[in-house]
């Protein structure tokens, strides 16, 4: 399995069980728990799925959680290749 | 140092609050009512001679050594069964009595050999004592008559005599010493409750034996130990006495295996380490034991144990031995080297739960402040990290919510997914006893685990549920509560919120939660499934204990939050006798997690993005905390199969082994270009490792473990370490290789640091466990003397909150190619990954892991008992040999993963929790097919294995 499908699973096993939480709580369950659990890398990854890839296989609580989910800051540039940016 | 004093009062404490006053010997002394006459003599200060009796076991009152007079009662009563009462006059020491005493000495003496000085009991033996106290002088009968003691009397075979039996590997039984006082038979059934022993024949011809007249290896003996420990003379003796001889000083500590976190006194001769035996005062275990915790301490000096820091370019690589200096300074350098090229979170490091608080502490503090990251975490992760997030989310916090003693006062008992006579052996014998007083038992397991019948026990109701149906069967309780109106409404009403509630039971009500609805998925008939449910709702103070089952499902944390609902639902929280009590793995998986061990919490369950938490740590420790959280173990494996992830610090676990999907776990480590792994052997992590750095065992060292019960515990130093450095200082010494300034002395002084940043052990420090001897935290101001129970007058969140458990079918399902579902545990002689308990002589109970199968399967399969059959899944194969019972069902296999060339874990795939990503070992699609030997897979890792275990300019390690 590809990293990003293990990213899209394991966002679509949170919405499930939000899905089955009163209605109100749903969206915003899904982001708190993203928000409080998922490291920046895999964030980010979450985001590059959902602004380049239309948000593919996500479920839909997903996509409605995703404007209250905290955008990461962009990756640290190593300082290896910010000290030489033209090295391989 | 001298050995630490422990009285015995003759006979257990009585409960009752009653007090009654009476006089013994010219003494006053009040005692609560049912109290023995002895017991209450021992208070007094007074010791009557006594043999039969002992405190851990109910009086028998067979020997008559203890009698006493009383004024205005005829006789002499034995003071170990005459209870006291008020106004007696009681004398210990008459001539009557002393003339009785003198008579029965001497009668035990006659058939007692007379060889003291070469005893292995010599200096610690009862019988011995007691001729010294009656005063025996003389014996008038020889040895020419009837005895127990001479192989051959009058030159003929002396049919009595009974040779030793050596056939246990850590203790003897010589029945020629054997004075017939039962003790070691009322511990095995009170203590131990395993009812191995007997009394055979009758009169003079009585004898112990255990079973039906077997060896002690062959028969139930599960070797606990406590027949040792109860028996007054050599006839019961630790094998390690015989060789070694009497301890000279002893020094309390606390068992690294389990989380029951038994104490210990840990008896020593100068460094060497005689035996291990349970203290009386150990507020978890109550002077009671295992095998593992009392004899299986020998991997400690196992000489596969690595002793010298090693380092290796490629994990191809023979290891070669190096300074310490250099092992520091070579990780130091890569660790940065590898932050330069790819980045400050590039690296992480995983602590242990085997090693101390103080350790945990150290590691998670160094990847924070040192690392400048928050990837840290811990094997909680794969065990209790959904208790933590279900538990959290219902109560607002993550702790069990009882002490073991509250077994007491429990009258039903829920086990769901636990099997703690084998896991958790000691809280098992405890719950038996509770069980054997009248409790009731409720077993919720796809396998027919011991306590569903075994000796004087029978569950009441046993749910044998398709793995990966806890929630379902769960919820399905709680519907029977609910629309039964069994629920305890005034509870909920006050310590819950209302509304909540009623939205949740309006859930379970719905008709599709019913048992009837739910039988034909989970299995479990609904009848009994209602039995239960009204038995639990109405039975009296219900308690629930679950353990792995519960958590490694890809539902782990909706079960606990379904636990959680069903115990306030009943009102079953907040007093002694009931709540929720996670049943934890490892010694210190409590204290891991509590010192911060995962990548979004600092020390106390504080979430990293708090700013005023951070706050406390950045102005004590001087640098700037990162506030995102890191990565969780299958995260970082994750990450570093995408090339984002590059070195790693673990420190006492073995992920490749312990850890599911093991090829995942090895592509993840392989792409890696530091690894660092700290542990006593090489391990199977350290296969692909480029650094070992030798680690120390609990007696090397000072500490705290935290158990199950959230119980501190002091481990006291007994011996120097083997590698020279306790695991804090190498810690610590690698800090400073890698710039921090850290300068701590002692372990105590980092309690002290975890004290004044943590409120929950804000009173902590040794000074004052080693006064009050342990506590439960929270243990602040308002709690100083520890919280054995939670939530007494509320709940720590505010209201209680009830949660929706919707039951959503594992993605792991069984179909045409794997038609059968795996599931895992454990057994009793080994612990997790068996890295310490395969180099004991434990492994004579537990030489290989088997698969167990339904008589049924296995027909259909054409697989006979003790086959080599191929176990496969869509992650792996593996093989391992068959064992055919009915404790599984028709569709369930179940083994072990306690040895490392059977590689579980290949097997188990990657799903996991969805709150937590605790993996989903529980459950697994699986086909079974005869085979003929290892898998591939299983060839290959012996070779890689044997490979990475070289040591330039030594012979190649065993394993
Ligand atoms: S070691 Fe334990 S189980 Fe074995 S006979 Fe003694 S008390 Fe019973
Ligand atoms: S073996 Fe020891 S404890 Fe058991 S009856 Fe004999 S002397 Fe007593
Ligand atoms: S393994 Fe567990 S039950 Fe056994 S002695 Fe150690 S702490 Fe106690
Ligand atoms: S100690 Fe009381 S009868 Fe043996």
């Amino acid at each position: 399995m590809s990293e990003g499908n293990k990213i899209v699973r394991m966002a679509n096993q949170i919405a499930t069980f939000f899905h089955s939480q009163p209605a109100s709580e749903g969206p915003n369950g899904v982001a708190t728990h993203i928000n409080k659990f998922w490291e920046p890398r895999m964030r980010r990854q979450l985001f590059d799925l959902v602004d380049n890839h239309g948000g593919e296989g996500l479920d839909s609580l997903v996509l409605e959680a995703v404007p209250l989910i905290r955008r990461p800051p962009p990756a640290e540039v190593p300082p290896a290749q910010a000290a030489a940016p033209a090295a391989p | 140092m001298p050995l630490v004093p422990e009285i015995d009062y003759g006979t257990p404490a009585s409960r009752s609050e009653k007090m009654v006053t009476l006089t013994i010997d010219g003494n006053e002394i009040t005692v609560p009512e049912g109290t023995s006459i002895m017991r209450a003599s021992m208070e007094a200060g007074i010791q009557v001679p006594k043999l039969c009796a002992t405190d851990m076991v109910d009086a028998f009152g067979s020997c008559r050594l203890c009698l006493v007079e009383i004024e205005g009662r005829n006789g002499t009563p034995a003071s170990c069964t005459t209870p006291v009462a008020p106004g007696l006059v009681v004398h210990t020491q008459t001539g009557r009595l002393k003339d009785i005493r003198k008579g029965v000495m001497e009668l035990y003496i006659s058939d007692h050999p007379l060889d003291c000085l070469t005893c292995a009991a010599n200096g610690d033996c009862e019988l011995q004592d007691m001729a010294g106290a009656v005063g025996l002088r003389d014996v008038r009968y020889g040895y020419e008559g009837d005895n127990h003691v001479k192989a051959r009397s009058n030159g003929e075979a002396n049919a009595r005599w009974m040779p030793k039996d050596e056939s246990n590997p850590y203790f003897t039984y010589d029945p020629s010493k054997c004075i017939v006082c039962s003790r070691c038979v009322r511990a095995c059934e009170e203590v131990q409750g395993t009812f191995a022993l007997t009394i055979e024949g009758r009169g003079f011809d009585s004898r112990v034996s255990p079973g039906m007249h077997e060896h002690f290896l062959e028969s139930e003996c599960v070797s606990c130990g406590a027949c040792v420990q109860a028996c007054p003379t050599a006839t019961l003796t630790e094998k390690s006495v015989i060789e070694i001889g009497q301890p000279e000083h002893s020094v309390v500590t606390t068992c690294a295996y389990c989380g029951v976190g038994c104490s210990f006194k840990a008896e020593m001769r100068g460094e060497e380490l005689v035996r291990m035996v349970p203290w009386k005062d150990g507020q978890a275990n109550r002077g009671h034991s295992c095998v593992k915790g009392r004899f299986a301490y020998g991997y400690s000096s196992h000489r596969e144990r690595i002793l010298n820091p090693m380092i290796r370019e490629k994990i191809s690589d023979p290891w070669r031995e190096v300074t310490w200096e250099e092992a520091y300074a070579h990780v130091a350098s890569e660790f940065r080297r590898i932050q330069y090229q790819y980045g400050r979170d590039s690296i992480g490091g995983i602590t242990s739960s085997r090693c101390t608080n103080e350790e945990t502490f150290l590691v998670q503090k160094l990847i924070r402040a040192g690392f400048g990251n928050n990837n840290v975490d811990t094997c909680a992760r794969v065990c209790h990290s959904p208790t933590g997030y279900g538990l959290g989310q219902a109560f607002g916090t993550s702790a069990g919510t009882q002490n073991f003693d509250s077994v007491e006062f429990t009258d039903v008992v829920i086990v769901i997914g636990a099997n703690p006579t084998d896991a958790h052996p000691v809280f098992g014998s405890r719950l038996k006893k509770r069980l054997r007083q009248g409790a009731k038992l409720i077993v919720i397991d796809p396998r027919r685990t011991e306590l569903v019948s075994s000796p004087h026990i029978k569950a009441s109701y046993h749910l044998p549920l398709k793995p990966g149906t806890n929630v379902a069967v769960v919820t399905a309780l709680a519907h029977v509560i609910v629309t039964e109106g069994l629920f305890d409404e005034a509870f909920i009403r006050e310590r819950c919120d209302w509304s909540e509630f009623e939205d949740w039971a309006s859930f379970v009500a719905e008709p599709r939660h019913s048992p009837e609805e739910t039988e034909a998925f989970t299995g479990v008939p609904a009848e009994a499934l209602r039995g239960a449910a009204r038995l639990f709702a109405t039975g009296g103070n219900g308690s629930i204990y679950y353990g792995l089952g519960v958590t490694e499902h890809s539902q782990g944390s909706t079960t606990v939050m379904a636990i959680a609902n069903l115990a306030m639902a009943t009102g079953n929280i907040g007093r002694p006798g009931v709540g929720v009590n996670p049943l934890r793995g490892q010694n210190n998986v409590q204290g891991s997690c509590d010192m911060g061990s995962f990548p979004h919490e600092l020390p106390g369950y504080r979430h990293i993005s708090d700013d005023a938490t951070r706050d406390i740590f950045e102005k004590l420790w001087g640098v700037k905390l990162n506030n995102e959280p890191g990565l969780r173990i299958p995260n970082m494996l994750d990450a570093a199969v995408e090339g984002t992830f590059k070195g790693i610090y673990i420190q006492g676990e073995d992920i490749l082994q312990s850890d599911p999907d093991t090829k995942h776990v090895s592509a993840g480590l392989a792409a890696m270009e530091c690894v660092v792994v700290q542990d006593l052997f090489l391990n199977e992590t350290a296969n692909y490792a480029h650094v070992f750095l030798p680690g120390s065992t609990f007696l090397e060292k000072d500490g705290t473990f935290t158990n199950a019960e959230r119980r501190i515990n002091r481990v006291r130093r007994v011996m120097t370490p083997k590698n020279g450095y306790a695991d804090w200082e190498v810690t610590q010494n690698l800090a400073k290789a890698m710039g921090l300034d850290w300068n701590y002395t002692h372990p105590s002084e980092i309690m002290d640091e975890i004290a004044a940043t943590t409120p929950s052990f804000a009173m902590v420090s040794y000074d004052y466990l080693d006064k009050v001897g342990s506590v439960q935290w929270p243990c602040n101001e308002k709690n100083p003397l520890g919280s054995p129970i939670m939530h007494i007058n509320g709940f720590v969140r505010g209201k209680g909150k009830f949660i929706r458990t919707e039951y959503v079918a594992t993605d792991e399902k069984t179909g045409a190619r794997f038609p059968l579902l795996l599931t895992t545990g454990r057994i009793l002689s080994q612990y997790n990954v068996g890295a310490q308990t395969r180099r004991t002589d434990n492994v004579i109970w537990h030489e290989e892991d088997r698969l167990e199968i339904h008589p049924h399967d296995a027909e259909n399969r054409g697989i006979r008992e003790g086959d080599w059959v191929r176990l496969s899944s869509r992650a792996g194969e593996t093989t391992l040999r068959a064992l055919i019972t009915d404790r599984v069902a028709p569709g369930v296999v179940y083994t072990t993963f306690h040895h490392p060339t059977t590689q579980a874990n290949v097997i188990t795939t990657d799903f996991s929790d969805w709150a937590t990503n605790c993996p989903e070992y529980k459950v697994t699609a699986v086909q079974i097919s005869p085979s003929n030997g290892p898998s591939d897979w299983q060839v290959e890792y012996d070779e890689l294995a044997r490979r990475s275990r070289r040591i330039k300019g030594k012979l190649e390690a065993a394993e």
